[in-house]
């Protein structure tokens, strides 16, 4: 990997060439570094014009075995982009290089610190996410002339179109030292893969650590986003290694679906003051309350944020479920399941499970959430469901909520189409949504009705649907015995007979009563 | 001399004084781990055999530990004074909770020996008046044993007779594992005897009628025997005569029978006890009035003598009248004896007055195949290893007979109506199977360490983690596990080639091992590069809906190595007619069925699982070619075109970067080469159109029930399927697979085989699969690896990285570790080979399923991926 620094002449007194002084390192020689894997020379330098340039060798194969770390991509540690872009590694190498240029000190010649260069930059290939437009918000307020060309993945395979690396040149007239402190900063940060999740006091230090410049840089948020993005661990789960043999990425259980729609920039939430996702759980949770629930398992609960909710609300016993043990550990950890007051915490559990597969730890429940779930799954794979849930785990109430596919029209990045969220299978228009929910609830003895969530557009009706079911009292039984084709009869009900046993755990000191 | 009898599996409850010589007795009948003794248990618990106040805790460990025997199968002795009632009580409701028979032993020596025998310990001594409070509580309890709840009571008196007492362990009623059959298992006769005469002919039986023309008997020439399910009376038109059939049948040790609720109704009624006389009783004791008296005795103790369930042929063979669950197997009590009798139910009725019956069977996980009757079902189907065979004969249905262990439905149809049913009931056709009830799988089928037994590998363990990750996978991506069959193993490849080679796979090790192994003759076939793809096609939709659930429209699946479908619907049946349409034109279904092994029919067979590469491989990991490898390519040529720019620029200014310049110049050729290394498998397609389809074995193939699998059949046969598949394309989709034959013993011919390779790789080849020409071996060393890949120099550039030719990068990464990857592939493979077992056998679902899932649990398990 390669970045090189150019300039002209400060003035007419200054040679270019005394960038070398500034830089400690002189022009005429080609100097080696750390065992021979970064080297800085020269490729011009006269009066007129100086060229630096730091080249560093990547080792491919002990950038393998030296690392514990596991990427995402199960081969991309042997087939990897490291040895040939400009990230980290490179900074560092600079850093260590460069050290006394860049912290604003030349005892040979002071003067030349806060003289400002004409400089450029080029750094043949750098990982740009968001394209040049990122590139151009994050560097050109800074002073630079900023020219991003992404490179192309393949000139024989048109079709693929660009890479996510540029070519980036950069022109402006700075001190070295700043110069080489945006570079620090700001090349890891174009690198920084998607943001996660980050504690705030990370923030603050990486903005103290940033200096004067960074502090006052309008895309300071994103900046610190990115940069901060690389450094969170990656958990190792069995998942990974399986999605990956196919090249599927692992599935982030996000907040809100609907703030990540494929095809990049995020959905606006169209007239919403209150974010969609809030809106979402107030609605399930309006429909809980009327259905006088006690206790209520949220099928599909990611990381947990909605079973937080419920705890709050005082629900007696709580169970979260989830087929990623990834997002249930996650869950845990927002939850702050270790250290909850022990009364709280026997409210709750959270429970690896699969709504494909029948579960007696999920039936007897008042009430069942499957919310933004159903779409998740493919079509064929909702009888299943179905009979998991209304069939054998026969919750009192089960609230559902999915998108409403005709209100995509009113996210200009979903206006010609596509989905949400690129794990979903479908997106139902409200028609469709309501002819599965009644032949569902149909089949398995449940009454339906359906709500809007978030604002009801006139044309195109609300960003969110939802489904109340209510299980249908028995005349003879109470507990509904499923007439089954053959004339027999079964009560799925009583395969998980554990009802009484969830309602002894029933907590005193509950909100019910207030409600 | 006493012998005491014990049935096989019982809680012993021995009943004395301190001093009455309990322990030593028991230590003289019984095994060292049968018994459990409360001072022993005192012990633990406290440190003190004789610590009173330690008995709570000492009473919760024995309970405890009996328990834990008891659910184990195993007879347990409790040594306790146990002189108070409340102390048997709990005794008994521990024998009940594990559905045992508890047997009270008393030892009731005289007052003076157990006050001698405490006096003598030197470990302990209890008061003599304690000796005399416990014998007056024993001697109080005495008569009311039986009412306690234990069904034998045995009492030694003197210290004689406890000596010489012998025991005797029988073994329970139910216990007739030694019968192996082979049986025809007849469902619910209710009275009809015109069908079940008919069926016993159709069955093979000769039918022994006495004087009268009556039938009386019924005997098989092969020695078959009969095996009723119970509900023989009530209904029907003649239940004294289906008595006098299988009463014969019986008594000449020509049938078995277990009782039906109505024959347990009859005894009552026959005793004088008063019970309802409707559901068909009434006309059955019309029907007996007008015989004589002796033939009615006969009638209560024969249908009085019935035990409720038998468990037969190892163990493999349960019938009950209303089924029974795994627990209940070979075990003893009221509810045991009520389960096989009435079934699982609420205790609630339902709208038309029937009990509400639980569906046990959808929850069955045992291993012995269960039969049963009582509920009358529209056609006899198999749930999870069970089947009801009772198909409604006196409602107008039919009598059904499963041919044990052959597992052939035998049925007869209705003569008529006899007996309205109390609601309407449906007599279907063989399609009523696509009806049963659809996932009857469960999360506790997959998750947890679990161990699944292959007939290749025997038990194969899978880690709790590894199942959470592959409980992901299957759920969110996978299909439906109704048609998921089968997921392929993993592949390890060749060995390492020797330090000095300019690569790291070369064929001489592939052959080189097989020679080692002892396989005389190999097929190298070409590896096409694209993604492995597992396509199950059915030749109709009926065949299709009934055999594999597929929903309608749908004539089968293709799927990905960890199961998911590569296709939408449309674009998934395009490619099965394609498939479909070449086997209709080469009659491959004739072909293959004429050749199914164990089969005399030669029908065709009804669907095909073939095992395949799907081409190109862009189509399925485009993502994953843009991504990374084609992400990779581009920055690594455009950084070292632009470092190659600027050494040069430096070159001619004079400065020294001779050394960087050419190792530059060389990475940038290594970039060229890593790009070029994947464009062979990067093409367009548009619908159909450019994909290929590679079929190169037949994994499997069956009809509406049963099948067959292939893996003994060598690979040549398999690429002839192929190839008649490819032939008989018409769409130019199927793709031929070229294949080689080498003796790795032979130099020649691994010469030979190695020029292949050669030739095959310089073409731009992703490499090939060396495997053992006779399919599956079992070497000396226990199954010899199914394939070998060896893959091309260039091809290993995609895995290894653009650089890995260099001289230092090939010496560093020649240290491979090929063992985990190995047995890693022997275990997926006895896995995959054991879920096509279980298919053809028309095994459960969640017995395929679990095989299945296991695959792809080890899937993630962590090997190198490089390999």
């Amino acid at each position: 990997m390669l970045l090189t620094l150019t300039t002209t002449r400060p003035d007419d007194a200054t040679p270019a060439s005394d960038l070398g002084y500034l830089l400690h390192k002189h022009p005429a020689r080609v100097q080696t570094f750390d065992s021979g894997t970064v080297h800085v020379l020269y490729p011009e330098a006269d009066d007129e014009r100086c060229t630096v340039a730091v080249l560093l060798e990547v080792d491919p194969v002990a950038l393998v075995r030296g690392t514990g770390r596991r990427e995402p991509f199960v081969l991309a540690q042997y087939v990897n982009d490291r040895p040939y872009t400009a990230s980290s590694q490179l900074v560092v190498a600079m850093g260590r290089v460069f050290r006394s240029a860049l912290t604003g000190r030349c005892d040979a010649r002071p003067d030349l610190v806060d003289r400002r260069w004409p400089l450029e930059v080029h750094v043949p290939v750098v990982g740009c996410t968001g394209g040049p437009e990122a590139a151009q918000r994050l560097l050109a307020p800074l002073g630079w002339e900023v020219e991003a060309t992404p490179l192309p993945l393949d000139p024989q395979v048109p079709a693929w179109g660009d890479s996510r690396y540029v070519d980036l040149r950069l022109r402006g007239t700075h001190r070295v030292a700043d110069a080489l402190s945006h570079l620090y900063v700001l090349l890891p940060a174009l690198d920084g893969t998607k943001h996660y999740w980050v504690d705030e006091g990370e923030v603050d230090k990486l903005l103290r650590a940033g200096g004067d410049w960074l502090a006052v840089h309008p895309a300071r948020d994103e900046i610190a986003r990115r940069y901060l993005a690389r450094s969170r661990a990656l958990a190792t789960f069995a998942l990974d290694r399986l999605a990956e043999v196919e090249g599927v990425a692992p599935f982030e259980a996000t907040d809100d679906d609907a703030a990540s729609p494929s095809g990049g920039a995020a959905a606006p939430e169209p007239s919403a003051d209150v974010p969609l996702v809030r809106q979402r759980h107030e609605a399930v949770l309006a429909a809980l309350r009327a259905s006088d629930a006690r206790t209520v398992v949220d099928l599909g609960c990611g990381e947990g944020a909605f079973v937080g909710r419920l705890l709050d609300e005082g629900y007696a016993r709580v169970v979260g479920t989830d087929v990623s043990v990834r997002a249930l550990t996650t869950a845990a950890r927002r939850l702050h399941l270790d250290t909850m007051p022990e009364r709280v915490r026997a409210r709750v559990d959270l429970v690896q499970s699969s709504v494909t597969y029948t579960d007696a730890r999920i039936a007897g429940f008042d009430a069942a959430v499957l919310m933004e779930v159903v779409e998740h799954l493919d079509p064929p794979r909702l009888a299943a469901m179905e009979r998991v849930v209304l069939g054998v785990a026969r919750p009192r109430t089960l609230v559902v909520t999915t998108p409403n596919a005709e209100h995509n029209v009113r996210y200009p990045a979903l206006a010609a189409g596509g989905v949400r969220h690129d794990d979903h299978r479908f997106e139902w228009t409200r028609a469709q949504f309501r002819t599965w929910a009644q032949r569902s609830a149909g089949a398995h003895g449940y009454t339906v009705s359906f709500a809007p969530v978030g604002p009801d557009d006139p044309d195109v009706g609300p960003p969110t649907q939802l489904a109340v079911f209510r299980r249908q009292a028995q005349p003879t039984t109470g507990a509904g015995p499923e007439v089954r084709s053959d004339g027999t009869t079964s009560d799925p009900t009583t395969r998980a007979t554990n009802d009484a046993t969830t309602r002894t755990t029933s907590n005193p000191t509950s909100t019910e009563g207030d409600r | 001399m006493a012998t005491l009898d014990l049935p096989a599996l019982s809680l012993v409850v021995l009943v004395g004084a301190s001093g009455s010589g309990k322990s030593t007795f028991a230590a003289r009948l019984f095994g060292p781990f049968e018994t459990i003794s409360s001072d022993w248990c005192r012990g633990v618990v406290s440190n003190d055999p004789e610590d009173q106040s330690a008995t709570d805790a000492a009473f919760d460990l024995l309970h405890h530990a009996a328990g834990l025997r008891l659910a184990a199968g195993l007879l347990t002795v409790v040594d306790a004074t146990n002189v108070q009632p409340h102390a048997r009580r709990e005794l008994v409701a521990l024998a009940r909770e594990h559905d045992v028979l508890p047997v009270a032993i008393v030892l009731d020596p005289p007052q003076e020996v157990c006050v001698a025998r405490n006096a003598a310990r030197t470990d302990r001594s209890v008061p003599s008046r304690v000796v005399t409070r416990q014998r007056d509580q024993l001697r109080r309890s005495l008569r009311g044993l039986g009412r306690e709840g234990f069904r034998t009571v045995h009492v030694l008196h003197g210290v004689e007779e406890i000596d010489a007492a012998t025991i005797e362990r029988r073994p329970l009623r139910s216990d007739r594992r030694d019968e192996a059959g082979p049986f025809d298992v007849i469902g619910d006769v209710h009275g009809c005897r015109g069908e079940l005469e008919t069926l016993l002919g159709r069955l093979g039986y000769v039918i022994v009628r006495d004087d009268a023309g009556r039938p009386v008997d019924a005997r098989h020439p092969e020695g078959r025997r009969a095996l009723f399910v119970g509900d023989l009376v009530d209904r029907g038109p003649d239940s004294a005569g289906v008595l006098r059939l299988v009463m014969g049948m019986v008594g000449a040790g020509h049938a078995l029978a277990v009782p039906g609720n109505h024959e347990a109704k009859l005894v009552r009624a026959l005793d004088g006890r008063p019970v309802q006389t409707a559901h068909g009783l009434a006309g059955t004791l019309a029907q007996l009035a007008a015989e004589p008296e002796e033939f009615r005795r006969e009638v209560r103790d024969f249908c009085d003598g019935l035990v409720a369930h038998l468990v037969l042929d190892e163990g493999r063979l349960v019938v009950a009248h209303a089924g029974l669950k795994e627990e209940y197997h070979n075990r003893a009590s009221g509810r045991v004896r009520a389960f096989a009798l009435y079934g699982d139910t609420t205790g609630e009725s339902d709208e038309d007055g029937l009990p509400v019956r639980l569906p046990w069977a959808d929850d069955y996980r045992g291993k012995a195949m269960v039969l049963y009757g009582h509920t009358p079902s529209a056609d006899a189907v198999w749930v999870n290893n069970t089947m009801c065979l009772d198909t409604g004969c006196v409602f107008g249905g039919r009598l059904s007979a499963l041919r044990y262990p052959e597992k052939e439905v035998v049925q007869v149809s209705a003569e008529q109506v006899w007996c309205e049913p109390p609601r309407p009931f449906l007599v279907s056709g063989p399609a009523a199977s696509a009806t049963r009830d659809p996932d009857v799988l469960d999360v506790t089928d997959v998750l947890g360490k679990r161990v699944v037994e292959t007939t290749l590998a025997g038990r194969v363990t899978v880690a709790e983690e590894n199942a959470a990750g592959a409980l992901e996978v299957m759920s969110r991506f996978a299909t439906d596990p109704r048609h998921l069959l089968y997921l392929p193993p993993t592949m390890s490849p060749c060995a390492t080639a020797p330090e000095g080679a300019d690569l790291l796979e070369h064929p001489a090790q592939a052959f080189a091992q097989y020679a080692s192994d002892g396989v005389d003759r190999v097929v190298c076939e070409e590896k096409h590069m694209g993604s492995r793809a597992v396509v199950l096609v059915c030749r109709t939709r009926e065949v299709a809906a009934a055999r594999f659930a597929l929903p309608a429209g749908s004539t089968g699946v293709v799927h990905t190595r960890t199961g998911r479908p590569f296709f939408d619907d449309a674009r998934t049946e395009e490619l099965l007619a394609v498939v479909r349409d070449a086997a209709d034109a080469a009659d491959v279904w004739a072909s293959v069925g004429a050749s199914l092994p164990g089969d005399g029919t030669g029908a065709p067979v009804d669907w095909l699982l073939l095992d395949a590469e799907l081409l190109p491989w862009s189509l399925n990991s485009g993502d994953l070619l843009r991504e990374q490898y084609a992400a990779v390519g581009a920055a690594a040529r455009a950084s070292t075109r632009a470092t190659l720019d600027t050494l040069t620029t430096a070159a001619a200014r004079g400065l020294d970067v001779g050394d960087l310049l050419e190792s530059t110049a060389r990475r940038a050729a290594d970039a060229d080469a890593f790009t070029a290394a994947y464009r062979p498998y990067v093409w367009a397609t548009d619908g159909l159109r450019g994909v290929r389809l590679a079929p190169f074995q037949l994994l499997a193939a069956g009809r509406a029930s049963g099948g067959a699998t292939f893996e003994q059949r060598d690979h040549l046969w398999h690429l002839g399927v192929a190839d008649a598949l490819v032939a008989a394309d018409p769409h130019d989709v199927l793709l031929t697979t070229r294949r080689l034959v080498v003796d790795p013993a032979d130099p020649a011919s691994v010469e030979a085989g190695t020029r292949w390779w050669t030739d095959l790789t310089a073409a731009g080849g992703e490499g090939m699969v060396v495997k053992p020409l006779a399919n599956l071996v079992r070497g000396p060393r226990g199954t010899v690896q199914p394939g070998i890949k060896v893959r091309g120099r260039e091809y290993l550039r995609i895995i290894y990285g653009p650089e890995y030719t260099t001289r230092a990068n090939l010496e560093r990464l020649r240290s491979r570790n090929l063992g985990r990857k190995r047995a890693l592939a022997l275990r997926e493979y006895a896995l995959g080979i054991e879920a096509l077992h279980r298919v053809v056998a028309d095994e459960p679902l969640w017995r395929v399923h679990e095989a299945v899932f296991a695959v792809l649990a080890l899937e993630s398990e962590p090997v190198d991926p490089r390999l």
